[in-house]
């Protein structure tokens, strides 16, 4: 028996290990982060269901299972899901209201691969509308809080988990990443945050915003936690044709050590703009590393500024085909109305919140006739490029880094009105989409505000499909002790 | 007058639809029962290319002498309608970075101009079909349109001529042989409702082009194209100019009907398909397809003029429907004779499929029926006439040759005595025509075919005209 704020503060490996020995019952470690959903949720709006009953059900199956010999990898540790992901007999609802009562009847490939793993799915958690924002505000559902500081947003779009783990509501939490939305969140709170090569996970499930740059990614408060995790959900999938498996083994530890001897410092992703706290959180870094013999040099990426342009032309262009189905037919919410069918799908479609029709409108619009050549086809050229200055910096270095983001959470409210400046926070997290290099936010450090604490973070970034490269380098960080995610209590007390 | 076909073939031969593992030949399935996440459009759902769609195109681009693309890709064709779940049709595409799976191809077309027709090709592409609509008290004034999403997901080919044709008929060879080289490949079954759809485009020397849609049967082409020519003369010998527009077909009343300009200038905003990356293929994939294709309609008729002398006529119609082709080499192998087999399939058995209006596959009798008929008739059981009446006996009830001859009893008379009796009745029935007969040898013929008559042509001439001529020496020497 343990305290419950013990459990909640263990990490998922830990858990996984206790629940198999029948040292701790699942079902007892799923009451402690219950305990904590039903204290703080109403104030932090991590999850938008939570499925109490179906996961006590899950805890005790596993219990039982445990007993009768069944090995698990991941026994009894409780997982926050992002309502992006499709969950079956959960609700999905991408927190837009077009998607109200729709209950998929499929598991995702990361879900169902959870679910062989022993996990335990606490519930859905709040996102901007279908993935669409940088701060978690653009919900159906209201924003989620930051457990830090009540004035500021958790960031997005994949807030809802990321505040799960923050707070010691789910061991490990499930978003997406299309333009930094898992390690945006992550910076904000302050845990580990990954989002994996492309093709490295299968996104068979995830409601897809933007096909071509998205991945489901990680949320976790231990790098251990988070080669678990992704050990389980990556790896080809024969229902996502994009993707694939890489050949390093990250079960053992042969699989991991760094094995990095020159890095990169991105210039810039860490020039004029960036704040204070988040450059010496970004040197600490640095002199952490080269306390492990590892050389740091500047890095130029010169057209790495373009990014965030052609980002959001690709993003929206695919995301105004992938919403075309949101059309009251087959699923979620329906309107009675008289008149012909382009009638009855504008007025369904109307439910959509004002950031999601601002961005199919204007995909719509880089993809049309006429248009195509100087929006949508230019975009995709400009990939081509980034990749390849990509591709030249990592003949150099074996890993590039910068912040994740250039500040520390913003204030609820303050970028709502301005959707460019919502856009810009995103800056220095598009160019992995865009190129598809995996890459980790890694809390380094915090900045004082408003007298307390915010959490900043540093990004690792590695060649593509070296993910054993960034969980190497971010073990060192971890062991160094500059990186030591905690469980926080709202607002800002570290439990 | 040019005209230019679209035509869509339904991959229904596959096991599985386009992208998920539904089935391709839904057509008996009970509506919707045939769908999952993918082909529903469920949210987060992904498609994956079925690579024996990929083989099937490569077949038939190789076929139609298409060059086959080493590496295409798909793209989504965007445009809102409620039988596409998502709102989107996968397809190919050849501009807006896509690459079809085969560009080129060319078809020949024996038609009644004395060269043969080639006919070019411009694409080949591969595509997913929408679901199906229905109204259920008419197309405008249904209240409500029910959606059957069974067919959503299916692999179609599209395939795009050039304005190469100059009448609705030669509309109608090409898609003819389209037809078999479909079933000779075993790509399509193309007798199922709604197999093959053809959008067919014509213009009058000069003047606008008319697209004419939702022709949703390959027979029904012919009729359109031919309403549509008859209609753009008319309009052109008024004086009046012809829209460019696209029209639609409507079977029941066998006429065209414009559809609203607005459709026509719909942008599609093509772009590649995320989800399904481009697909390579190597020189070897596709030697190895092009060595295993099986044998095709113009191969196999000149192979019926060399190994069975028929003539290229008789061996051209018989390629022109696989099912026939087969029909009749499976007759030959049992009753070796053939153009006698070609001769009875080309004029009885066509007979009885047109009258029934049928496919081959719907007769009720087989090979092994009609080459027991034709043993009958050589083995002198039954005349050839007797003969003709038995294949309309088993057209209409299945029944074998054997049992119908006997039921009906049309076997021949051979039996000398039983003539005999017949002639000597005859005879006295006919003192005059026997006179004339003893002076004119040429009236023998009367006398014979009286006896005919009597017992519906079915007693045997030689020994009818052995035993006129035997009761007519006996009446000289008396
Ligand atoms: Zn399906």
């Amino acid at each position: 028996m343990k305290h419950s704020n013990e459990i909640v503060k263990t990490d998922a490996t830990t858990i996984a290990k206790m629940v198999s020995s029948q040292e701790v019952p699942a079902r007892e470690v799923l009451e402690a982060f219950l305990e904590r959903i039903s204290k703080y949720n109403d104030a932090l709006r991590a999850f938008v269901y939570a499925d109490i009953e179906g996961a006590r059900t899950r805890a005790s199956e596993i219990d039982r299972e445990v007993k009768r010999g069944t090995t698990y990898r991941m026994a009894g540790v409780p997982i926050a899901v992002k309502d992006v992901i499709s969950v079956k007999g959960l609700p999905l609802t991408c927190g837009s209201k077009i998607l109200r009562g729709y209950v998929p009847p499929y598991d995702a490939t990361v879900i169902a691969r959870l679910r062989k793993a022993g996990c335990v799915i606490v519930g859905m958690t709040n996102t901007d509308e279908f993935a669409m924002g940088s701060s978690t505000e653009n919900s159906a559902y209201g924003p989620s809080i930051n457990p830090w500081m009540q004035s500021r947003v958790p960031g997005g779009s994949s807030g809802g988990s990321a505040v799960a783990v923050a707070a010691g509501m789910a061991a490990i939490g499930l978003g997406s990443d299309t333009g930094g939305s898992v390690r945006l969140p992550a910076s904000f709170v302050g845990v580990y945050g990954l989002k994996p090569s492309y093709g490295a996970v299968s996104r068979f499930g995830l409601v897809a915003f933007s096909n071509s740059i998205e991945q489901v990614g990680l949320f976790a408060r231990s790098i251990g936690d988070l080669k678990l995790a992704y050990s389980v959900i990556s790896g080809a999938d024969p229902l996502d044709g994009t993707t694939l498996t890489f050949d390093w083994n990250l079960t053992t530890e042969e699989g991991t050590k760094a094995n990095v001897f020159r890095a990169g410092k991105v210039i810039e992703m860490s020039g004029e703009g960036v704040e204070p706290p988040v450059l010496e959180a970004l040197d600490r870094t640095v002199e952490t590393l080269k306390r492990y013999s590892i050389q740091i040099e500047n890095v130029n990426i010169p057209h790495l500024v373009n990014c965030l342009a052609a980002y959001y032309l690709i993003a929206m262009s695919e995301a105004s085909s992938n919403l075309a189905r949101f059309d009251g037919v087959r699923y979620g919410s329906r309107v009675k109305t008289e008149g012909n069918w382009n009638e009855e799908y504008s007025r369904i479609r109307a439910l959509f919140g004002s950031e999601v029709k601002r961005r199919v409108i204007l995909g719509a619009h880089a993809l049309s006739s006429g248009f195509f050549s100087m929006y949508y086809d230019k975009a995709a050229r400009f990939r081509t490029l980034i990749k390849s200055e990509f591709e030249s910096a990592f003949r150099n270095y074996d890993l590039l880094i910068g912040p994740t983001s250039p500040s520390p959470a913003f204030r609820l409210g303050e970028r709502t009105l301005d959707p460019v400046q919502m856009y810009l926070s995103d800056v220095d997290t598009v160019p992995m989409n865009l190129t598809g290099v995996p890459a980790l936010s890694v809390p380094t450090g915090f900045a004082n505000a408003e007298g307390g604490l915010l959490p900043v973070a540093t990004q690792l970034i590695a060649p593509y499909g070296r993910e054993d490269t960034i969980f190497g380098v971010a073990s060192l960080l971890e062991k160094a002790g500059l990186s030591t995610p905690k469980v926080v209590n709202p607002w800002g007390n570290i439990l | 007058m040019k005209i230019g076909l679209e035509i869509h073939v339904q991959l229904n031969r596959l096991r599985s639809k386009l992208f998920c593992g539904c089935r391709a030949d839904y057509y008996t399935l009970s509506p919707n029962s045939n769908v999952c996440a993918v082909c529903l459009g469920l949210p987060g759902s992904l498609p994956v290319l079925n690579s024996g769609a990929v083989r099937q195109a490569i077949m038939v681009s190789l076929a139609l002498h298409a060059s086959p693309s080493t590496r295409f890709n798909f793209v989504r064709k965007n445009y809102f309608y409620p039988d596409m779940p998502k709102n989107f049709q996968i397809s190919q595409y050849d501009k807006a970075g896509g690459v079809p799976i085969s560009t080129g191809g060319e078809m020949e077309l024996i038609t009644d101009a004395q060269k043969p027709l080639r006919v070019k090709l411009t694409r080949i592409q591969i595509e997913e079909d929408p679901g199906r609509l229905f109204h259920p008290s008419g197309l405008g004034s249904s209240k409500y349109t029910l959606v059957d999403y069974n067919r959503a997901g299916v692999g179609l080919l599209e395939i795009v001529t050039q304005p190469d044709l100059s009448s609705p008929r030669e509309a109608r060879v090409l898609i003819t042989k389209l037809r078999s080289i479909l079933e000779h490949l075993g790509v399509c079954n193309t007798s199922l409702e709604g197999a093959m759809r053809v959008d067919a485009n014509i213009s009058m020397d000069g003047n606008n082009r008319v697209e004419i849609k939702n022709i949703s049967s390959y027979k029904d082409v012919e009729r359109a194209l031919e309403y549509e020519a008859v209609r753009q003369s008319q309009l052109i010998a008024l004086g009046k100019p012809i829209e460019r527009e696209t029209r639609h077909w409507l079977e029941e009343k066998g006429t065209t009907s414009s559809s609203r300009a607005k459709e026509e200038e719909q942008d599609y905003r093509y772009f590649p398909e995320p989800d399904i990356p481009a697909v390579e293929l190597t020189e070897d994939y596709i030697k190895d397809i092009q060595d295993s294709l099986p044998e095709l309609p113009d191969s196999r008729a000149s192979r019926f003029c060399r190994d069975y002398g028929l003539t290229p006529y008789d061996a051209g119609v018989l390629v022109l429907d696989k099912a026939l082709a087969d029909y009749f080499e499976e007759t030959v192998r049992l009753y070796p004779k053939p153009r006698m087999v070609s001769n009875w399939i080309q004029t009885e058995l066509l007979r009885q499929l047109n009258e029934k209006k049928q496919e081959i596959s719907e007769l009720r009798f087989g090979p092994k029926e009609l080459a027991e008929m034709l043993s009958m008739i050589d083995r002198g059981e039954i005349s050839g006439k007797t003969g003709k009446k038995v294949v309309m006996e088993m057209a209409l009830t299945g029944e074998g040759p054997k049992s119908i001859v006997e039921r009906l009893g049309l076997a021949r008379l051979g039996d000398e005595s039983a003539i005999r009796a017949l002639a000597q009745r005859v005879f006295e029935e006919n003192p005059n025509a026997v006179k004339d007969a003893l002076k004119n040898p040429e009236a023998v013929n009367f006398l014979v075919g009286q006896i005919m008559k009597k017992i519906s042509g079915r007693a045997d001439p030689e020994i009818t005209n052995r035993v006129v001529r035997g009761l007519l020496k006996a009446q000289t020497s008396s």
